[in-house]
């Protein structure tokens, strides 16, 4: 199924660190990661930021799991904490109402998500279905090219599973 | 006691611990007390001080990890007791300097003199957990604290008086996180 590639890509890219709080976009993910010992649960977005910070401190290669909703909750850990400081952590980042189509609470958010990271000087990629090594490698190579963090967004349906 | 006083006494039981300090004066307070390579000073991120600790602790579990954390900045991020209690890491120590204020900000009242925060972090999971009030004290709890199966929580209420004169933190933010993760490396390679 697509939704399990995406781990074994992050992980072949270097990505040793996993944490974040779940969205069904990215349920494939999460399901991979679950048997795993790299992923560390957080209680909220921002807190996963500054989990990730400290596993980079601590010598690892972090990337961060979230809904679009939870991106409001980490702009002053990514502003003020990974951004500042310089620490290349990957946000993989599901990217609920998108188009326009999808429950009301997420078309607001849907509209902000590529302006909020935008505005936090944030780069992304965003993953297209059946590339998602391509996908991969284009958003951490803007982790490496910088050294600061990089988005991954993922649409729901892009991952099945 | 004041907080300064208690970032000294922490500083001076710390060898090659590593040591992450919460925004504010804490960080500017053992900066200007004794700054160290294992030392993380965080200039921002109000409320992430315990997170980033606990993110140190999970990827170098052969460190002892300090988290120098205010009761303001904990309140702020308290889930996070959840999280220590849920990975329960044996190498982290986690001390709150409890003013009961916002100091950075003018010394409004925090919430702190009303919520038995060490009562919280055991609730949590925390295996070790104190409540001191004056140095002699201190001392003792660290040195039981870092000789034991952690993770341990100390809350140190200390008087809201700064120091005054106290300098920023002068390093770049970026210099700090490598300096920092290499400090963490080295004694791994030792």
């Amino acid at each position: 199924m697509l939704g399990t590639e995406l781990g074994p890509a992050l992980e072949r890219a270097g990505l040793d660190f996993f944490t974040g709080v779940p969205d069904s976009t990215l349920s494939g993910l999460f399901a991979w990661l679950e048997g795993s010992s790299g992923y560390v649960a957080a209680a909220s977005e921002e807190l996963a930021v500054g989990l990730a910070v400290g596993a980079y401190l601590g010598g690892r290669a972090p990337a961060v799991l979230m809904q679009n909703s939870g991106l409001g909750r980490a702009v002053n850990a990514l502003a003020s904490l990974a951004c500042l400081y310089r620490v290349p952590l990957l946000l993989v980042v599901g990217w609920r109402g998108h188009d326009g189509n999808d429950a009301p609470e997420h078309l607001l958010q849907g509209r902000a998500t590529t302006a909020l990271l935008d505005a936090l000087e944030v780069p992304f990629a965003v993953l297209e279905p059946g590339r998602v090594e391509e996908g991969v490698e284009r958003a951490v190579a803007l982790l490496r090219e910088r050294r600061l963090p990089a988005g991954l967004l993922v649409r729901p349906g892009t991952l099945h599973g | 006691m004041r907080r300064a006083e208690a970032t000294a006494a922490v500083l001076a039981v710390l060898g090659d611990e590593l040591l992450v300090a919460a925004n504010g004066m804490i960080s500017r307070e053992a900066f200007a007390c004794r700054d160290r390579p294992e030392s993380f000073y965080m200039i921002g991120s109000m409320g992430l001080a315990a997170a980033i600790g606990l993110g140190v602790a999970l990827a170098r579990p052969e460190r002892r990890v300090v988290v120098l954390d205010g009761d303001g900045n904990l309140l702020m991020g308290l889930s996070t007791l959840a999280m220590v209690g849920e990975r329960r890491p044996a190498n982290l120590l986690h001390v709150v300097l409890d003013n009961e204020v916002y100091g950075s900000t003018g010394g409004q009242r925090s919430i702190s003199d009303r919520v038995v925060l060490e009562e919280m972090a055991l609730a949590a999971g925390y295996l070790w957990g104190r409540r001191v009030e004056d140095e002699v004290a201190l001392v003792d709890g660290l040195r039981e604290a870092l000789g034991t199966e952690g993770p341990a929580f100390l809350l140190v209420k200390v008087s809201p008086e700064d120091v005054p004169g106290t300098p920023r933190v002068s390093h770049a933010p970026e210099d700090l996180a490598e300096r920092f993760r290499q400090a963490a490396r080295e004694a791994a390679e030792a």
